[in-house]
């Protein structure tokens, strides 16, 4: 038999802090052990590809889904990837970025942000094409597209994240269970 | 004393009567997961977690108020219990807002904490989203009713054993809330000892002192159930 070809990964950012991807990078030497394991297909931090790729295997998804181009890569993503881990708990509950889901509607968030509370100049942005639209709420990736795998976390703990992929990588599906591996916050 | 004895999970277990299921089973080692109930408030049944299978009842009952019975034949861990658990939690989360990572009580929450227990690792019902008020009139404390889970233990506890008796729930279905006085701003409630006992009791970061950020929640409400014990130990001394 042939080797077993190497894991195509792909890390996706969306309505997140990039906190998680930043945890991901926390795993430090680690990743040396890691880089020959894997294809890096698709990541803000390792990646300068800007297309989502085909035939992905894995894809750690962090952030919420909060504006138009978040919902468009969402669902390019769970086309083109086998298993799609909600990565973080702004990907599985909304999180930071749903605080604004109790306001009532975009509109609030705007004024404040750019109206209320500018020194100068106050204007919404408004470039059609150009800044994506938000949406009514920020929703958790799972309320959109199926999601296969949860790991949770503000930001999940290095540990958890290599647990993760350990065991992916061999081919099996993480044990998510106990404060090590599910704890939100 | 009489005592009865039942069968909890397949073990033998004698209790004394007028005990509970759950005081039954923690006596006989079986852990059957709470939340609104609390060692020295009076029980009340609010949060159904700790809902378990009474042999020849058709319906779940929960542990917390039920009374053990002579030849009862008790189930605490049926995977239909475990999914209903699992789910009760799911609604607690989705009901409110639960934004762990900028809690007060981010990882000192008996809400994360139960959650861990049951095994949620995401919620299968969506989010709800609602608009919740946030009220620190109070000098010293405050109430963000986005993390309170409608437990009733600062009720009980600021009624039963501070006296004061400043917190009721109010209004029904998807408006139930605590309110302090009548519906009044808790820092407007003269009767308000400022005792900090609802503080102490809650499971979650829904009470809070004033000036705790992230994660600085330490309360512990089991201090509360020693220091009741001690209490009634000095009352009854000689
Ligand atoms: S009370 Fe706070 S820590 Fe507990 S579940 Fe709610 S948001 Fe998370
Ligand atoms: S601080 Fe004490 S008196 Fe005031 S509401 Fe809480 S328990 Fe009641
Ligand atoms: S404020 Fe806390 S103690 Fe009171 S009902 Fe809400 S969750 Fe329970
Ligand atoms: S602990 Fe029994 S219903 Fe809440």
């Amino acid at each position: 038999m042939s080797q077993p070809a190497k894991l195509r990964l792909a890390t996706v950012w969306l309505a997140g802090c990039s906190g998680c991807h930043m945890s991901f990078l926390d795993l430090d030497e680690w990743l040396i052990e890691l880089a020959p394991r894997i294809e890096m297909v698709f990541s803000p931090i390792a990646s300068d590809t800007k297309t989502y790729p085909e035939a992905v295997d894995v894809a750690l998804v962090e952030g919420g889904v909060g504006n138009s181009d978040n919902l468009a890569l969402i669902r390019q993503v769970r086309q083109r990837t086998r298993l799609l881990v909600s990565f973080g708990d702004c990907a599985i509950t909304a999180n930071v970025p749903g605080l604004r889901n109790p306001l009532a509607g975009p509109a609030a968030v705007l004024d404040r942000s750019y109206l209320d509370l500018a020194d100068g100049s106050a204007q919404w942005p408004h470039a059609p094409g150009l800044v994506p639209e938000l949406l009514e709420r920020v929703l958790p990736v799972h309320e959109l597209v199926p999601v296969d795998l949860f790991l949770p976390g503000c930001p999940p703990p290095a540990g958890r994240i290599r647990a993760v992929l350990e065991a992916l990588l061999q081919g099996e599906r993480p044990l998510m269970e106990g404060p090590e591996m599910i704890r939100f916050g | 004393m009489s005592v009865r004895t039942l069968r909890i999970d397949g073990r033998d277990v004698a209790s004394a009567d007028g005990a509970t299921v759950l005081e039954a089973a923690g006596d006989a080692g079986v852990a059957i997961p709470t939340l609104c109930h609390l060692e020295g408030l009076s029980p009340v049944a609010a949060c159904r977690l700790c809902l378990v299978e009474i042999e020849g009842s058709p319906r779940l009952q929960p542990a917390c108020i039920t009374p053990v019975s002579e030849g009862m034949v008790v189930h605490t861990a049926t995977p239909r219990l475990r999914e209903i658990r699992r789910t009760v939690i799911e609604l607690l989360f989705t009901e409110g807002n639960h934004v762990c990572a900028v809690c007060v009580a981010n990882g000192h929450c008996e809400l994360q904490d139960r959650a861990v227990e049951v095994g949620m690792d995401h919620s299968r019902l969506p989010y709800r989203f609602p608009d919740r008020p946030v009220d620190l009139s109070h000098q010293r404390f405050g109430l963000d009713h986005n993390r309170c889970i409608l437990c009733s233990r600062c009720v009980r506890v600021c009624d039963e054993v501070e006296g004061a008796h400043v917190w009721d729930v109010a209004w029904r279905g998807e408006h139930c809330r605590i309110i302090a006085g009548l519906d009044q701003p808790w820092g407007a409630v003269d009767a308000c000892t400022d005792c900090g006992k609802c503080v102490m009791v809650c499971p979650t970061g829904a009470l809070f002192h004033k000036g705790d950020s992230e994660g600085e929640k330490h309360e512990d409400p089991s201090r509360l159930a020693a220091l009741l014990r001690a209490r009634r130990a000095r009352q009854e001394a000689p």
